[in-house]
Order: C-alpha cells, then sequence, then structure tokens
C-alpha cells in the first residue's frame, strides 16, 4: 500500500513539479550571483598581466636604459625602441621612442621578466579602449602615466 | 441601441484596451525579470527604473529591423499569419466581466448571452494564425513547426473546453455575468460552485484547465511549437521585425486572456469575500471589485511565468499521450461525476 501510494504520487507528477516550483520560488529571494560590471568589478588576482607601463625613478626620468633586452626577449615582436644618447651622466642610453603594439602583444609577462633595470612592468589594468588600430600603438608618454 | 449606450461601450473598449496593452509590456519585462531571479541573475535593469523600460526599447528595435518577406512566400498570408495570432485574443476581452456592475452598467464591454461560446470560437481561430503562418512561409522547418502547433492546439482545445464546460454545468448558464454571480451568492468555481461534495470537481477541472491554458498558449512546458532545438524556431522561423513581435505578443496577449478566463471560470471572478461586496453599486466598490480581478489574473500570470522558469519541455508523443489519454478521459469523467452530483444535490 505505502508502495502503491509512492509510485502514484511519483505518476501524478504534480509533487516533484511543486518541489520544483519551491526550489525556484527560493531561487527568485536568493543573492544574485552577477557582477554589474561597468559599476562594480571583479578583483583581479594577484599577479595578473595586463597592460604594460614604464616605470620612472625619483628623480621622475624613465628608468629604461634602451638595453634592448624586451625587445629581444618579446615572442610577438610587438616592442620597438629607438635609442639615444643620454643626457645624463648615470647613464650611457635613453629611449627615443618606446612603443608597444598591444594588439601584437600576448600578455606573456616576458619584457618585464627580461628587464635588468626593473623599468618595464604589466599592470592590472584590462580594459583597453581604441577607435582605430593606431591607437593601440602605446607610446612611451601613454606607457610613462600607466 | 441607444447612442448613451454605445457610448458606454466605447468607454469600456478604451478602458480594456488600454489596460491589456499595458499589461503585454509589463509581463514581458515580468518574465525577463523572473526568468533572470530563477537563473541567479539580474534581468534586465539597465532602462529606465529597474529596466521597466525594457520592452519600449524592444519595440523601438523590432520596428527599427529590417522586415523580410521571403521570396517564394505567399505574401498576403504571410502577413495574415501574424495578425490572426494577434487579433482574436483581444477580440476575446469582450467578454470578460472584469468588475462589479457600477450603477446600472455592467463593466463588460458585450454583456453576450452566449459569452463563453464567443470565446471558445475566437481562440480557436488563433490556430489559423499559426498554421498560416507556417504555411506561407515556403519553410519546411516553418510548415512542421506549425503542424506541430496546430495539432497541440487543437488536441488541447478538447480539454479545454470540456473544462469550460464543468464551469458551465455549476452557473447552468453560458453567459459570464451569470457564472460570475454564481459564484459570488454559491462559492468559488475551484471549490465546487457551492456544493461540498463537487469540490473534487472543481479542484481537478481547475487544474486541467490551467494546465490546457497553458498549452493553449504554447507555454514552455508544452511549447512545441517553438521547439527551437529542432526545428529553428518553428512557424515564426522566416518572421521578422514586427511581424516577429506580432507573434511573440499575440502569444501574451493570449496567455492573459486565458488568466481572464480562468479567472472569470473558476476563481470568482472580480469577487473576494470581505473586499468586494456584490450588492454595492458606487464607482469606489466597482473601481476595488476590477483591483480585486487584476490582482488575481497577476497572480496567475505570475504562476504561468514561474512554471515556465521551472520546468523543462515535454517530449512531443508525451504530450500528446497527456492530453489525448489523460486530461480528455479526465474531463469527460469529471463532467459525468458533477451531473450526477447536480441530480442528487439539486434534484
Amino acid at each position: 500500500m505505502k508502495n502503491f501510494l509512492k509510485r502514484l504520487m511519483y505518476r501524478l507528477y504534480l509533487p516533484a513539479i511543486f518541489a520544483g516550483m519551491y526550489q525556484t520560488f527560493i531561487w527568485m529571494l536568493r543573492p544574485k550571483i552577477t557582477t554589474q560590471y561597468p559599476e562594480e568589478r571583479r578583483p583581479v588576482r594577484k599577479g595578473y598581466r595586463g597592460e604594460h607601463r614604464l616605470k620612472k625613478d625619483e628623480q621622475g626620468r624613465p628608468k629604461c636604459v634602451s638595453c634592448f633586452m624586451c625587445q629581444t626577449a618579446c615572442p610577438a615582436q610587438c616592442i620597438e625602441i629607438v635609442a639615444a644618447e643620454a643626457p645624463w651622466p648615470d647613464r650611457d642610453k635613453v629611449p627615443a621612442s618606446f612603443r608597444i603594439d598591444m594588439l601584437k602583444c600576448i600578455y606573456c609577462g616576458m619584457c618585464e621578466e627580461a628587464c635588468p633595470c626593473d623599468a618595464i612592468e604589466l599592470t592590472e589594468t584590462y580594459t583597453q579602449i581604441a577607435t582605430s588600430r593606431e591607437e593601440k600603438i602605446y607610446d612611451m608618454v601613454r606607457l610613462l602615466s600607466n | 441601441m441607444t447612442q448613451t449606450e454605445l457610448l458606454w461601450i466605447a468607454v469600456k473598449t478604451i478602458v480594456v484596451v488600454a489596460i491589456v496593452f499595458s499589461y503585454v509590456p509589463a509581463l514581458i519585462i515580468l518574465e525577463r525579470r523572473l526568468a533572470g531571479f530563477i537563473q541567479g541573475r539580474w534581468g534586465p535593469n539597465r532602462v529606465g527604473p529597474f529596466g521597466t523600460l525594457q520592452p519600449l526599447a524592444d519595440i523601438i528595435k523590432f520596428i527599427l529591423k529590417e522586415d523580410i518577406v521571403p521570396e517564394r512566400a505567399d505574401r498576403f498570408l504571410f502577413l495574415a499569419g501574424p495578425m490572426l495570432v494577434y487579433l482574436p485574443p483581444a477580440i476575446g476581452f469582450a467578454i470578460i466581466p472584469f468588475g462589479n456592475q457600477i450603477g446600472d452598467q455592467k463593466l463588460q464591454i458585450a454583456n453576450l448571452s452566449i459569452g463563453l461560446l464567443f470565446v471558445m470560437s475566437v481562440l480557436s481561430v488563433g490556430v489559423y494564425g499559426i498554421t498560416l503562418g507556417g504555411w506561407a512561409s515556403n519553410n519546411k522547418w516553418s510548415l512542421l513547426g506549425a503542424l506541430r502547433a496546430s495539432a497541440q492546439l487543437i488536441s488541447y482545445e478538447l480539454t479545454l473546453g470540456l473544462t469550460i464546460l464543468l464551469a458551465i454545468m455549476m452557473a447552468e448558464s453560458v453567459d459570464p455575468q451569470v457564472i460570475v454571480n454564481n459564484q459570488v451568492q454559491n462559492g468559488w468555481g475551484i471549490i465546487g460552485g457551492g456544493t461540498l461534495w463537487a469540490l473534487p470537481c472543481g479542484v481537478l477541472g481547475f487544474t486541467m484547465l490551467f494546465i490546457a491554458s497553458m498549452a493553449e498558449n504554447n507555454r514552455l512546458p508544452f511549447d512545441m511549437a517553438e521547439c527551437e532545438a529542432e526545428l529553428v524556431g518553428g512557424y515564426h522561423t522566416e518572421y521578422s521585425g514586427m511581424k516577429f513581435a506580432m507573434f511573440f505578443m499575440g502569444e501574451y496577449v493570449a496567455m492573459l486572456l486565458m488568466c481572464c478566463l480562468i479567472v472569470t471560470l473558476f476563481l470568482g471572478g472580480w469577487h473576494f469575500p470581505f473586499i468586494t461586496d456584490p450588492d454595492n453599486h458606487s464607482i469606489v466598490a466597482g473601481l476595488i471589485s476590477v483591483g480585486v480581478f487584476l490582482a488575481k489574473v497577476t497572480t496567475l500570470l505570475f504562476i504561468f511565468v514561474w512554471i515556465r522558469w521551472t520546468l523543462p519541455r515535454f517530449r512531443y508523443d508525451q504530450l500528446m499521450g497527456l492530453g489525448w489519454k489523460v486530461f480528455l478521459p479526465l474531463s469527460l469523467v469529471n463532467i459525468a461525476v458533477l451531473a450526477v452530483i447536480d441530480i442528487f444535490v439539486k434534484g
């Protein structure tokens, strides 16, 4: 008899449907898991590799000494440095231009590891906005301001 | 018909049409928000406060979209399809009594004595829209989808008609006013319309009417008509832009009509104990009764949406099996039982 009732309830489907509706009602009241993107952002994990930045030393000069280590190390060949004579006595060269093609970059972080002067670094910025391909080639001013 | 009568009918028509056409977008946003909530998302919440203007944005999108008519489609029938889906349920609202009478004006557009038969006939016209739409598209998927949808609609119309017959038997009339008044005096149809013996009949009839109306509207547990998984969208595959929107909104209008019908037949219409007074014909009491009616309809609509986002789809043979092997015999037995009860109780 008990078994019969159990099977009847199963065949009726309605108890199962009500159980399902109870579940979905609970879900209606639960906190939502959506991140409302532009207003709230998920925290970036430690060591995230985003946009590059060129560092400055304590006197506000770019740390880069145009050694071409990053350009050599770059597997995507997106770094292009033009060196110039340094106006300061403590180094030989400074970059006259330092351009990174962000469209080519694969964000591997090899440039950061190759740099002997700790002058280039990958930030945690992962949003990049541009309306043309030219804008995606970052020059030294852009990289220093990052 | 005198001029004042015509004027009153015009006023009531405008009010009902305004209510219906403001309910449809509200229903769409309710559906999308609730779908989001049930799935742990927020749903559309960007356009306007709490996303309430989202349907407006949708409509603008639909109007601006390119309106494609397939090259070999039958143009006239292709245009007639969406209209036939949209218009009949909108006409059906004419006989729904949406409130207690104010003064000597009954809150019902057309006081037809054959009200429910009218609604039944109008509802079955909706099948033509789907069938014509699928046929005129000149597309195999559309045709298959239309065939499925019309087969489903026709088989569930039987159950629908038989459960409506149950309500007619309780009130002994096909006039919706009489049905509602009977429920006001004797008790709601869902509890058997007065006789306690008929309680199981009422509950069963209500349940079957509810499920059959979901099938009639192609709502999710029974949405064979859309079948996006296997028939590329079913009968409205070839429709785009505003024509698709007509199909889409027609579904919601039909759903609203169904909810109004269920409320009228089984849930006491505009009456709720201790809130509405059937003998008070003042304006305030009338408005309260309209509010009660709308509250009931909204609750039913909420349950419709809730069920849609809870249950998975039926397989097609399961759907037909449920319609023909379970609901049809059950509703026939239900009617027979109610008839016997009526004979013994009412004499």
